[in-house]
């Protein structure tokens, strides 16, 4: 009777304790949904056939539903922002567990980062670590990606607890709360199409960027690392990997990297689409198809990258065309319907 | 591994499964073998320290028994004094030269030195006094130095005391374990929501010149008696969680009405080392007892006093060195002296005073006797703030700037007032009621559901508006630095 009442005792403090970790942490619905992207994915896990990793170039320079609606690709996008290497594979890592797409398209443009130091200042790295691995399932991959994404004086057992733990971390966020965190207590709503961001404001590209040349020019033995094993992971699960650079005009692209990867690619036998190269092919309009002068596109451009890259996916990847199945294609009706609805919504 | 720190709560977790599930035997090398992990986890420095300590000790005690047992009465006191002047002056002259370095060069003191000296001191002053045979295993007396919960800030612990629970057997007891880390709860609670919650208002109030002493004072008073209290509360009850109870080091000091009360009931073990090791060798030694007859025939009553006073001054002084070698500490221990012998010599004329007036006896009185001396204390106690005496007592004089642009200066949010208040308010109603009807603990334990209750609210309390996390440097306790 004793060890029951002790038991109850603990389930209560337990329950309580989930609950209120569950009010604390950020919703990331309303100001920078980009914090919900990861965890978005794990409702659409199992119909995919190609998974985009990557950053911002990624989650908000390709549609998805373009790419289901042209050329009946099931595509989901792992993405978030400033996504570096390392959590892109941990992400593929356990991407691999839930399904094994047949493509894999990894943006190279995050081998500019060789170690978490080089991200950014400790404050500003965190915040972007949260919005990445905070909604990450609980695994072993998900134990690796926050390892690998702080700094060796940043690294210890009790920082990476407030990962597993986000009330250690928001412990003081009750001060904070507002409506949208009682809103979304419980749920949360999809606040991308299958990991692609809409932007539908239109901001045109007016001067070109003028960005010092990088310190070093070639990426560092991290970023390589990360990627040496991409490909493996890739060949032991019998997926195609392609890397690809989207299409922004910040950050510069600088022509040592492209060369590097040009190289890499070579070397492992990897298909490589340079799309800011194609830009002009794909009919980017940088007066009209991107939100913030250059850097993204908006969803006009997002629908001409996807429009494009699909016929290179589907014809030199082989990517089937699976419009014919009824219950894939009823998943993605609703999509379009909110897709269009939002679209409608901004006039485009 | 400080008190406050994850490692720290889950280490001690797994320590008390492991603890109640081995044979009693063990106990006692499980709780050395944690201490050893405790202090090497905090600097391996520490480690060689407290062994040399331990050595020192130990040595010197068998050395002691030794000349106790083979030779006479005198010849053993004779010799006995040259050990202990070899023992002491080791130990204390490690202990000074760690405080000049830190007090100088600012190189940090291997952690709990002064706590740990002056128990090996007062073990080996026992045993020479013939009221403790000593141990003849040293790695009972190293545990009885380094004992992890005592090591980083006291209770000063006797040897008498704490050898016969620190070695005996343990069965787990529910209610033990329970109230012990209830007030390891409470301590967290008074250090992490009140201590260092207050503690950059006290740093701001600390640079600004014109903010004056009078708000410093009272702010940093109640950081260090929650800080102080909060380390004391998270070492004994961690201790009680382990069957041993640790002396307590503080009685409700704040009701404290007046200074030698005061004194009585803060940081009590220290108050009772100084009076045992200190104050009454002093006070009977040969030249304060010639002084005594010279000063009876000269001056009469006052003449009685005057030794007493001399031995004060001393115990004080090494109060104030204890704490530390800057003149600071020194001003400190004396303004402390000072006080308390001229409330002993006005006591005539407050006696009177009080039987004069019978409004004295009212509870209103006493309420404002106590304010009296939490105020007067929190001053004298401010003097350890200020890089010099002189800053001190310029801002002493200083006339309070409290305008609006202070208040904003301390850098507290309407939610940290709020939270401080009810924190400072909960921590006084505790106090009270502790004082008018004893452990709160205990008069909960035959109501579960309320126990259970209020013990999860302050761990939500604690885990809500605790100060840690991302940000937070890891506030050391205060008397750390001792």
């Amino acid at each position: 009777m004793k060890r029951i009442r002790l038991f109850l005792v603990f389930l209560t403090c337990g329950l309580i304790l989930w609950l209120l970790q569950l009010l604390l942490v950020p919703k990331y619905m309303t100001r920078t949904p980009e914090g919900a992207l990861t965890g978005e994915y794990y409702a659409e896990a199992g119909y995919q056939d190609v998974i985009f990793i990557g950053d911002c170039e990624v989650y908000e320079n390709f549609s998805p539903v373009t790419l289901w609606q042209e050329y009946g690709i099931s595509s989901y996008i792992r993405g978030s922002a400033q996504q570096t290497i390392w959590q892109s594979y941990y992400l593929l890592e356990e991407t691999f567990r839930y399904e094994t797409p047949k493509v894999v398209v990894f943006n190279v443009l995050a081998m500019q980062y060789d170690t978490p130091a080089d991200t950014g200042p400790g404050a500003r790295r965190e915040a972007y670590n949260r919005m990445t691995l905070d909604t990450m399932a609980w695994s072993l991959s998900k134990w690796r990606a926050i390892q690998a994404s702080m700094t060796q004086e940043e690294c210890n057992w009790q920082a990476e607890l407030t990962y597993l733990f986000p009330i250690l971390r928001y412990h003081e966020r009750w001060n904070q709360l507002t409506r949208e965190d009682f809103t979304y207590w419980f749920h949360r709503d999809q606040v991308s199409y299958n990991g692609y961001l809409m932007q539908t404001g239109i901001k045109p590209y007016t001067e070109e960027y003028l960005e010092p040349p990088p310190v070093n020019e070639n990426f560092g033995p991290n970023s390589w690392m990360y990627l040496e094993k991409m490909v493996q992971l890739c060949e032991e699960k019998g997926s195609r990997l392609v890397l690809m650079k989207a299409p922004s005009l910040s950050p510069i692209w600088w022509d040592a990297w492209e060369a590097q990867i040009q190289s890499f690619a070579q070397s492992h036998d990897l298909l490589y689409v340079n799309l800011l190269e194609a830009a002009e092919e794909i009919g980017i309009d940088w007066s009209r198809d991107t939100y913030d002068a250059g850097l993204h596109l908006n969803v006009l451009g997002a629908e001409k990258t996807a429009a494009w890259f699909g016929e290179i996916l589907s014809r030199d990847c082989g990517v089937p065309d699976r419009r014919n199945e009824e219950a894939l294609a009823l998943r993605w009706a609703e999509k379009i319907e909110r897709y269009e609805q939002q679209k409608k919504e901004a006039g485009l | 591994m400080g008190f406050v720190s994850y490692s720290f709560v889950l280490s001690v977790g797994i320590l008390l499964v492991v603890y109640y599930r081995i044979s009693g035997k063990w106990q006692w090398p499980i709780l050395l073998t944690a201490s050893i992990a405790f202090v090497t986890a905090e600097s391996g420095n520490t480690l060689a320290y407290l062994g040399g300590a331990a050595l020192c000790a130990w040595s010197g005690g068998r050395w002691l028994r030794r000349n106790q047992t083979r030779f006479d009465r005198t010849t053993a006191r004779r010799k006995n004094k040259v050990v202990l002047l070899l023992c002491l002056g080791t130990m204390l002259s490690v202990l000074c030269v760690c405080k000049v370095r830190f007090s100088f060069r600012n190189i940090l003191l291997p952690l709990g030195i002064s706590y740990y000296t002056f128990q090996a001191v007062g073990y080996l002053l026992d045993i020479h006094r013939g009221r403790e045979t000593g141990t003849s295993n040293p790695l009972k007396l190293f545990l009885f130095l380094s004992y992890f919960p005592q090591l980083v800030q006291g209770p000063i612990s006797r040897y008498s005391q704490l050898a016969p629970q620190l070695f005996a057997a343990h069965s787990y007891d529910p209610k033990q374990v329970s109230m012990g880390l209830q007030r390891l709860l409470w301590g967290y609670f008074k250090k992490l929501v009140i201590a260092d919650r207050i503690a950059p208002a006290v740093s701001a109030l600390r640079g600004n010149a014109d903010a004056g002493i009078w708000l410093l004072s009272l702010l940093y008073g109640v950081q260090i008696y929650a800080d102080f209290t909060g380390g004391m509360d998270i070492a004994i009850g961690l201790s009680q969680a382990f069957g041993i109870r640790l002396p307590e080091n503080f009685l409700h000091p704040f009701g404290s009405k007046n200074v030698a009360e005061y004194w009585r009931r803060w940081h009590v073990t220290l108050g009772q080392w100084m009076r045992d090791y200190v104050f009454y060798p002093v006070s009977v030694s040969a030249p304060l007892r010639a002084l005594n007859q010279q000063a009876r025939k000269k001056l009469g009553p006052l003449g009685k006093r005057i030794p007493v006073y001399l031995a004060s001054a001393v115990t004080w002084l090494c109060t104030g060195i204890w704490h530390g070698i800057t003149p600071n500490f020194l001003v400190w221990g004396m303004m402390n002296w000072g006080v308390i012998t001229i409330s002993q010599e006005l006591t005539p004329l407050y006696q009177r005073f009080h039987r004069r007036f019978s409004w004295t006896k009212q509870p209103w009185y006493g309420a404002w006797e106590a304010a009296r001396t939490f105020c007067l204390m929190n001053l004298i106690r401010a003097v350890d703030l200020f890089p010099n005496v002189g800053t001190y007592f310029r801002r002493l004089g200083t006339i309070p700037d409290l305008s609006t642009a202070v208040w904003k200066a301390l850098g507290l949010s309407g939610t940290d007032v709020g939270i401080l208040l009810a924190g400072i308010g909960l921590m006084t109603c505790v106090s009270i009621v502790q004082t008018k009807a004893g452990s709160l603990r205990e008069l909960m334990w035959d109501r579960p559901i309320l126990r259970y209750s209020l013990t999860f609210a302050l761990f939500l309390c604690v885990l809500l508006m605790g100060v840690y996390g991302v940000g937070y440097d890891q506030g050391n306790f205060i008397y750390n630095q001792f």
